[in-house]
């Protein structure tokens, strides 16, 4: 269900490196040899047999990491992003996997378009790369697509992402007819007659600047109607880019209950409140809306006690002109695949918010359990999926420093702690800095 | 005044020294108000003269530039600066490049290659004036940014109190109706509780946006409330922002009904004001609108000094200050 660039494996010896896997609970200095791609041993002072080696002394060597939701805008936007621009930015935020959402143009929903980007990614794919499929053609939110075929063909699972599933009575047959697929349903939960008109959070920040609310009910009454067939399907549900404090003790209360739902949020929403919007820039509209100071707390809770499983950057490129607009023209989404590990380092390690292991869990095994694929291990005989990380450095964020194509990110001229410093790839060394 | 508010992509060193723009009350101290005010006193002695015109701003360039429609805006702007002897354009959207799909960014730069002193923009969005002020070398004076900001209205709303009572200080205002899209509203509630005012907003309750006490003012949906006030702000509906089936109110006959400013709900000497165009008969009983204690016209009249004295002092105190070889009578 990953696909990436057919290419030579690396030979390689990491040494000195502070080995972190959460999953396998280690955490000690360590070296590591990687034979052909495939981690073949760790221990003390190893041979170099003619391998490349990096040094990895006072850096973290860590699970690559695994983004459960970004935007490559192939086909039909390749002025914003490309498969090789967006797995290249990946490649550069220390990822070894991405999930690619279907709403392009032409939308996802065939198997013929789905087909065609796998084969894009055989020739393009720096890291491995997951396509979404819609749940409906079009994403018009009336048909159902081929599901069975478009699992054949090697859809990750299926969302609607960038609409929600309006009608309740095609969410509740796509959670029944996707069983067939075992492959996951992904849910954008909206109530767009709740959001119309809405730029932003409704708060008192919406209501001084006299920018159109989104109240925030208009998440969280779809997360509990979601959750609610979920439930009575008995089926899994992933929850994308929660965004309320409503929404995370919704999903709290359903796990209490039993349901086997998953969910993400983003940086942003981690990081940043719906006062960052009286700075009236473009690139702080996402969409969900940030949210108060309150919804971010309860994110990070739910983070940190795994009632939110995953972070997904939302990585969504625009072109310059259409975000050199004021606000309220402006369209949703910002970039993220260069910054996430840096930003959550910053905003949420250092502060105390968070401990390093969680976040390294929360950004590679949670997504990856969360959708089925093999999780990143630093383990003998796994794939090479690894990230070597600094803890130390620090760095501003800049636009030429970008390997996406597009650079409308929330962090632009901030001074961030934490670099990725390798990252290698189903066993390729795809990013060194 | 206050600085621009320097965007996030905006990397550039700021000009030294920094220009000025009247972009939000939010920017202003009381000192900045209580000066504008003051400017606009003095201007106004100058409009008894037989000669009106001052040559105060000869050779300066006022651009207007209006996305929306306005009549006493546009306007009174266009008068204040001829008033100074400024040089105005004025551009509408309609008819302009804007109806071929240029981009405020782009307009903003055609206009800023005649290097205008100031540009007056009206525009539907928030963010429009700080946009224009990065691509241009202008002053930038808001007239209206969507439902945000007309810091010029508020001033004149302030500068007819202050006439009228002598003072802001204590005043009660109740300000009704749809307060949720009006601009005049955010400024007005600003620009009051700045100089001391208390302020109550009084409509619908979806109307009155929620989290809004936060400015410091207090809420509420009786029409009584305004009972108790020095002065009532009557609002306009505006239903050319209501969405087809937002039901922010089942219809304008209960509306008008339930909260329009009648005789029977105002007390003998409350002043009425309203910041135009009214729709009579809905928000303003006609009879209200027309009464002694109606205000509604000295707004227009102060709207025009008021405009003066911005297009003075931005102009006047800011990075190129005016040769004074035509002294100005002003404190």
């Amino acid at each position: 269900m990953l696909f990436v660039k057919d290419a030579p494996k690396e030979n390689l010896v990491i040494r000195g490196a502070r080995v972190l896997d959460p999953v396998e609970s280690i955490d000690h200095l360590v070296d590591v040899r990687i034979d052909d791609g495939v981690i073949a041993e760790l221990g003390s002072n190893l041979p170099v047999n003619g391998h490349r080696v990096l040094d990895g002394s006072g850096l973290v060597l860590a699970p690559a990491f695994v983004d459960p939701h970004v935007h490559l805008r192939t086909p039909g936007r390749e002025d914003e992003e490309t498969i090789a621009t967006g797995t290249a930015a990946a490649a550069a935020g220390g990822y070894c996997a991405i999930l690619a959402m279907p709403n392009t143009e032409p939308v996802v929903d065939s198997a013929a378009v789905l087909g065609a980007l796998i084969e894009q990614a055989h020739t393009q794919a720096e890291v491995q790369v997951g396509f979404l499929a819609a749940i409906s053609k079009g994403q018009q939110g009336g048909e159902l697509t081929e599901m069975g075929e478009l699992a054949d063909e090697g859809a990750v699972g299926f969302t609607d992402d960038g609409h929600p599933v309006v009608a309740t009575s095609l969410m509740w047959r796509a959670l029944q007819y996707a069983s067939i697929t075992d492959r996951p349903l992904a849910v954008h939960c909206e109530d767009p007659t709740l959001s119309r008109g809405g730029h932003m959070h409704e708060g008192t920040v919406s209501a001084e600047l006299g920018i159109g609310g989104w109240p925030s009910i208009a998440e969280s009454v779809m997360v509990e109607r979601d959750l609610a067939l979920a439930t009575y399907e008995s089926r899994t549900l992933h929850l994308m880019h929660l965004s309320a404090k409503a929404s995370v003790d919704a999903l709290r209360r359903a796990h209490s209950e039993g349901v086997r739902a998953t969910a993400e949020a983003t940086p942003h929403h981690l990081v940043l409140t719906d006062e960052a919007v009286r700075s009236l820039d473009p690139n702080v509209k996402m969409n969900p809306p940030l949210g108060t100071g309150e919804d971010r707390q309860a994110l990070i809770e739910g983070l940190r006690e795994g009632t939110i499983s995953c972070v997904a950057t939302d990585h969504a490129p625009h072109a310059r002109h259409e975000k050199e607009v004021p606000f309220e023209a402006a369209p949703f989404g910002v970039t993220g695949l260069e910054t996430s590990f840096a930003a959550l380092y910053t905003h949420l390690v250092e502060p105390g918010l968070l401990s390093l292991e969680t976040l390294l869990e929360r950004m590679s095994a949670g997504p990856a359990r969360a959708y089925g694929l093999d999780v990143p291990k630093i383990a003998v005989g796994s794939p090479a999926n690894v990230v070597l990380l600094d803890t130390q450095a620090s760095w501003q964020v800049a636009e030429d420093g970008f390997r996406s194509r597009s650079k409308n990110s929330w962090l632009l001229g901030e001074k961030l702690r934490g670099r990725v410093r390798a990252t290698i790839a189903a066993g390729r060394l795809v990013h060194e800095s | 005044m206050g600085d621009l508010h320097v965007m996030r992509d905006d990397l550039r060193p700021p000009t030294t020294p920094p220009r000025r723009h009247l972009i939000s009350i939010g920017d202003l101290t009381r000192e900045d108000v209580e000066r504008l005010l003051g400017t606009a006193r003095t201007l106004e002695r100058s409009l008894d003269r037989e000669m009106k015109k001052l040559p105060t701003l000869r050779g300066r360039l006022v651009i207007n530039v209006f996305y929306e429609s306005s009549t006493r805006t546009s306007s009174s702007f266009e008068l204040a600066a001829k008033r100074l002897s400024a040089d105005t354009m004025s551009i509408k959207a309609s008819g302009s490049s804007v109806d071929k799909g240029e981009s405020l960014k782009d307009t903003a730069i055609t206009l800023g290659a005649y290097d205008p002193d100031v540009i007056v923009l009206r525009h539907p969005h928030i963010g429009a004036p700080q946009l224009v002020a990065r691509v241009t070398e202008a002053c930038i004076v808001n007239a209206g940014d969507g439902k945000h900001q007309h810091p010029t209205q508020a001033l004149l709303d302030l500068y007819t109190i202050q006439e009228q009572f002598g003072r802001i200080e204590g005043l009660h205002v109740a300000i009704v109706g749809d307060v949720l899209h009006s601009r005049v509203a955010r400024s007005n509630i600003q620009a009051l509780v700045l100089l001391g005012a208390r302020v109550t907003l009084v409509g619908p309750p979806a109307l009155i946006p929620r989290g809004i006490e936060a400015m410091g003012c207090e809420t509420r949906t009786e029409i009584d409330a305004i009972g108790a006030a020095d002065i009532v702000y009557v609002l306009r509906m505006q239903s050319e922002r209501m969405q087809e089936g937002a039901n922010y109110v089942p219809s304008l006959r209960e509306y008008t009904a339930r909260w329009g400013v009648t005789p029977e709900r105002l007390r003998p000497g409350q002043k009425v004001m309203h910041p135009g165009p009214m729709n009579r008969g809905v928000e303003i009983d006609p009879l209200v609108a027309d009464a002694a204690d109606a205000l509604i016209e000295t707004q227009v009249r102060a709207g025009l000094v008021v405009r003066m004295a911005v297009l003075y002092d931005l102009l006047t105190t800011g990075p190129k200050p005016i040769k004074a070889e035509v002294p100005m009578e002003v404190a």
